[in-house]
């Protein structure tokens, strides 16, 4: 019990760690590709340092909601980053959430976010929210069909038992894990504001989707809500990770030899799904807003189709 | 417990008349409230030891209603667990109405239909046969249709009543029907006989789509939903509150009952009708809302969606159940109906804010509100609970029904049938959608009403509403959380339910450790709301903590940034309409054929310039119009007959009675 407690503060603490490492190396192979020099890799960490110590400016018009608000998204992304299972399977809250409720966490965190980009009144703010919520609006059930999906393979919503099913020889090669496959990575391309969907880079206004919600945020409540968007990418990647690529994820009773490869191959998966999103981004121009919908529209067929061959033959 | 309920119901019928008396009196409408309150609480209560601590069914027949037959009157499970949605629906309006109908201009109007309609929404799940049934069942819809025209000075109101009206009379003539052929087995109206007789395939289906046209119209099945968005937000607040959250509960009540005590055991294929119809009327019902910005008709159509989140639950259920498999049988019904508790629950709380915004501003159209939290900030805080619970957003009450409807869906691979392989993964699909899109419009309910700068004077010098309306939602807003957080206690409770209906239950949830919720197995999957609480709670206040002690917590106020966007004046900001075009061009393109229609002025002149969007609507387009076209072409022909002379119509009776005896002769 004291061993497992142990075992989930160590993965919320790793994640959280991480999480502006996998940014920073996100950015510096992005630069490299482009031929340019780009951040060193711990800048993430740096940006964070200097905005905790920077002072808030907060609109005259905003309310205590705006305060709150980057907790709260905080907390949300955090919590469902925690539930993911990174290196070790047989997390000790697994059972609390399982990968609908993870989906909802996030889902929780956005409605906040969103909320937040509407509460000074300004027109960039509420394009920013709107958008977001349009993007959500398709992403959301994409992501409901994939969890439909996997579970319906895997038997099971909870993490953990999936982690368990995808690493045992019963998979196999399977049309519907090949389609949520896909599906999956459009989604989580879409839910982490990443090109071809919205650029994490631009500040160029009318093409701002995340930015412009967050716009009016500075100091301390901009490092939180930079913090959080870091660990929904890296809960991304893991998630991909341990559904799609879960070798060497270890179960609850692991030697220490055992952990450490464990670890090792955790961070070898993040590095990897890092580059591989870096040579994506750069290898495709950003998508006008509404061709969104086709690309997030696709997802959810794909996911969809997944979802009714499952229902149609177990064999699929 | 029999006594103690009727009585109850007689108490809310004399208040009816005591508000006549009392009328003109200042003390009218906090003292008829009040009363009110009292006995939905009493009521409630009484329900809720009946559905706990049940034996056996009680049943009771009263000496009037058809001569040699009676009025009986019965409480089980089923219906203990509506009367509790009722009255708690029933005793926070009373509670909210309290201060609320201080400003309301014309009482007479509202305080003696009010007690009656309580009353015969909590005799709708007593009544036992068909005629009573029927009776208390009219008294409730015109009842409220009275609450609906009670501000019957604005033309608008008055199409809603008629609307409202012919829909009602058209359900209901439904209804009767459906127990017309239910009876016919048997040959008594006691659902007792009902029960114990059972109808050929072809009958029992007839009876199914009967009750599906009747009780949808009333729930607000697609495409019978036409009536909610006009009635709901022309009724006061409070009763819009009922209306929304607990009268289409009754309809639920009714479909419940009918189907799945009264008909006997279903065929597989009416659970893909009750589905598909789910389906549709779910997306639909949030698509309508997000092109509104009159705020109680967005809550309005708000309801259709949940009303069709209920269906795919009852639709599961029969899927099951058609298939023997009585345990996830148990779970779809649960999952329903604890979504019609928590969906009365919320849906009041909002409606109670939506109230408190009119009372407050006097507007309903949210592109004339904006910046509220800052002057209501009570209000502000529960509507933001209510808009999170109905979004489905952990650890609220919403996500745990939907999260046990997706469960259900999960386990329906391991039905036979070809049709249902195909129409659940479709379904399921439906309700994520409506689900994310209910987000959506949420975060536009409570974003450009609440949050912002005001948009009219009227938002600048909103002011705080009443104690008593504070509280009722404060009680509504707690029992969305705990119904969150607890959910195991809640669906024990259902327990009884399903197993009087479906012959089995879920698992006894709240002997689980921690108070996780576990529909099949803990293999499989679990929730526990409490522990994700805790752990948002615990890992904010860290952060918040961490931070305040490590890093600077100096602030200012300034002017919005904006991109250094100068333009300080309100009408700059998102409004309703613009929030909802991105979604109005992906969805509304299609469904409601928006068209924009930008006019620009030309250049040099000083004219503002237009948009305008234009949205039809599908099926008020397909479905009323032409009926409405073919009644007005048939009454126009028709009208010649007003005006003939007494020659002819002499000649047209005497041809009647020549048609009349023909027929009798030519009668085997």
């Amino acid at each position: 019990m004291i061993r497992d407690l142990a075992f989930q503060f160590a993965q919320m603490l790793l994640v959280l760690g991480l999480s502006p490492l996998l940014t920073g190396l996100v950015r510096k192979v992005k630069a490299r590709l482009l031929r340019r020099k780009g951040p060193p890799l711990l800048q993430p960490y740096r940006d964070l340092v200097r905005l905790l110590r920077k002072e808030v400016v907060l609109a005259e018009s905003s309310s205590w909601l705006f305060r709150v608000i980057p907790y709260v998204v905080f907390a949300g992304t955090w919590v469902a980053a925690a539930l993911v299972p990174t290196f070790r399977s047989g997390l000790l809250f697994s059972w609390t959430a399982d990968l609908i409720a993870i989906i909802a966490l996030l889902g929780s965190a956005r409605f906040f976010l969103a909320l937040a980009g509407m509460d000074v009144g300004t027109s960039f703010g509420g394009i920013g929210s709107s958008r977001e919520v349009m993007i959500a609006s398709l992403a959301e059930p994409a992501m409901l069909m994939i969890v439909f999906t996997l579970a319906l393979i895997a038997g099971s919503t909870q993490l953990s038992a999936m982690a368990a099913f995808m690493n045992s020889p019963e998979v196999g090669l399977r049309v519907s894990l090949g389609l949520g496959m896909i599906a999956l990575v459009m989604v989580a391309i879409a839910e982490n504001a990443r090109i071809p969907v919205d650029n994490p880079a631009t500040h160029l206004e009318l093409t701002m989707v995340h930015e412009a919600m967050v716009l009016e945020y500075s100091g301390r409540h901009l490092a939180l809500i930079e913090l959080s968007s870091y660990l929904k990418l890296l809960l991304y990647v893991s998630l991909i990770a341990c559904l799609f690529a879960p070798w060497g994820i270890t179960t609850a009773n692991a030697e220490p030899a055992q952990l450490a490869i464990a670890v090792v191959a955790y961070i070898g998966k993040l590095a990897a799904g890092g580059v591989l999103l870096a040579l994506f981004e750069t290898s495709i121009a950003k998508m006008r807003v509404f061709r969104v919908p086709q690309f997030l529209g696709a997802a959810l067929m794909l996911a969809l189709l997944a979802t009714l061959l499952r229902f149609v033959s177990r064999s699929f | 417990m029999t006594g103690g309920a009727l009585a109850g119901i007689v108490a809310l019928f004399a208040l009816g008349p005591t508000a006549i008396a009392l009328s003109g009196l200042r003390v009218a409408s906090p003292f008829i409230y009040a009363a009110c309150l009292a006995l939905a609480l009493a009521l409630g209560t009484n329900a809720l030891v009946a559905l706990l601590g049940f034996t056996t069914p009680i049943a009771w027949t009263v000496p009037f209603g058809l001569p040699w037959l009676g009025a009986h009157f019965a409480l089980d499970p089923l219906s203990a667990f509506f009367l509790i949605v009722v009255n708690i629906g029933a005793a926070a309006a009373s509670l909210f109405a309290i201060g609320y109908g201080r400003h309301e201009d014309a009482p007479g109007r509202v305080l003696p239909f009010y007690p009656v309609y309580l009353a015969a929404m909590n005799l709708v799940p007593l009544a036992a046969d068909a005629f009573s049934f029927l009776v208390v069942w009219e008294f409730m819809s015109l009842t409220s249709w009275a609450l609906v025209i009670a501000h019957h000075r604005d033309p608008e109101n008055l199409r809603a009543g008629l609307v409202y009206l012919l829909m009602a009379s058209f359900g209901t003539l439904a209804l009767l029907l459906a127990f017309g052929l239910l009876a016919s087995a048997g040959g008594d109206y006691t659902f007792e006989a009902m029960r114990a007789t059972h109808l050929g395939p072809g009958l029992a289906a007839l009876v199914l789509i009967l009750v599906l046209i009747g009780t949808g119209s009333k729930a607000g099945l697609v495409p019978l939903h036409a009536w909610l968005p006009l009635a709901h937000p022309a009724a006061p607040s409070h009763v819009s509150a009922l209306m929304s959250g607990v009268m289409t509960k009754l309809a639920v009540y009714a479909f419940v009952r009918i189907v799945f005590d009264l008909l006997g055991s279903p065929a597989w294929w009416w659970s893909l009708i009750v589905l598909a119809l789910g389906g549709v009327t779910a997306v639909m019902g949030v698509l309508y809302a997000l092109m509104q910005h009159d705020l109680k008709r967005l809550l309005a159509y708000h309801t259709v969606e949940n009303i069709g989140i209920i269906f795919i639950g009852l639709g599961l259920a029969l899927a099951f159940q058609a298939h023997g498999m009585p345990n996830a049988a148990a779970l779809g019904l649960t999952a329903a109906l604890l979504h019609v508790f928590n969906h009365s629950v919320f849906k009041s709380l909002l409606f109670f804010g939506s109230g408190a915004i009119l009372s407050a501003t006097g507007e309903r159209d949210m592109e004339k509100l904006g910046g509220l939290i800052h002057r209501m900030p009570h209000t502000a805080v529960l509507v933001l609970i209510g808009c999170m619970a109905i979004s489905a957003l952990p650890p609220l009450n919403g996500f745990v029904s939907e999260w046990l409807t997706l469960q259900a869906i999960l386990i329906s691979p391991q039905l036979p049938s070809w049709g249902l392989k195909l129409m659940i993964p479709a379904v399921g699909a439906t309700l994520a959608l409506s689900a994310a899109l209910a987000a959506a419009c949420f975060v536009k309910v409570f974003g450009v009403s609440f949050l912002g700068r005001p948009r009219s004077p009227q938002a600048a010098n909103a002011h705080e509403v009443e104690r008593s309306s504070v509280v009722a939602m404060g009680v509504l807003a707690a029992l969305c959380f705990l119904a969150g957080i607890l959910p195991g206690l809640f669906i024990d409770a259902l327990a009884p339910v399903t197993q009087a209906l479906v012959n089995d239950s879920m698992p006894h949830q709240s002997s689980i450790a921690w108070l996780s919720i576990v529909p099949i197995a803990e293999s499989r999957s679990s929730y526990n709301g409490l522990l994700v609480f805790a752990f948002i709670l615990s890992s904010g206040m860290l952060a918040a903590y961490a931070i305040h002690r490590l890093a600077s917590d100096k602030w200012r106020k300034g002017p919005a940034w904006d991109c250094g966007f100068p333009n300080a004046d309100p009408v700059t900001q998102y409004t309703a309409s613009s929030f909802a075009q991105p979604i109005r061009r992906v969805f509304g393109s299609v469904v409601f054929q928006a068209r924009e229609i930008g006019e620009m002025p030309l250049p040099g002149s000083m004219a503002p310039a237009h948009l305008t969007v234009r949205l039809r609507d599908p099926i008020w387009d397909a479905c009323y119009a032409p009926v409405a076209g073919i009644v007005s072409f048939l009454s126009e022909r028709l009208n010649v007959l007003q005006f003939l002379t007494i020659r002819r119509y002499l000649s047209l009776v005497f041809a009647l009675l020549v048609l009349l005896l023909l027929a009798l002769a030519a009668w085997p």
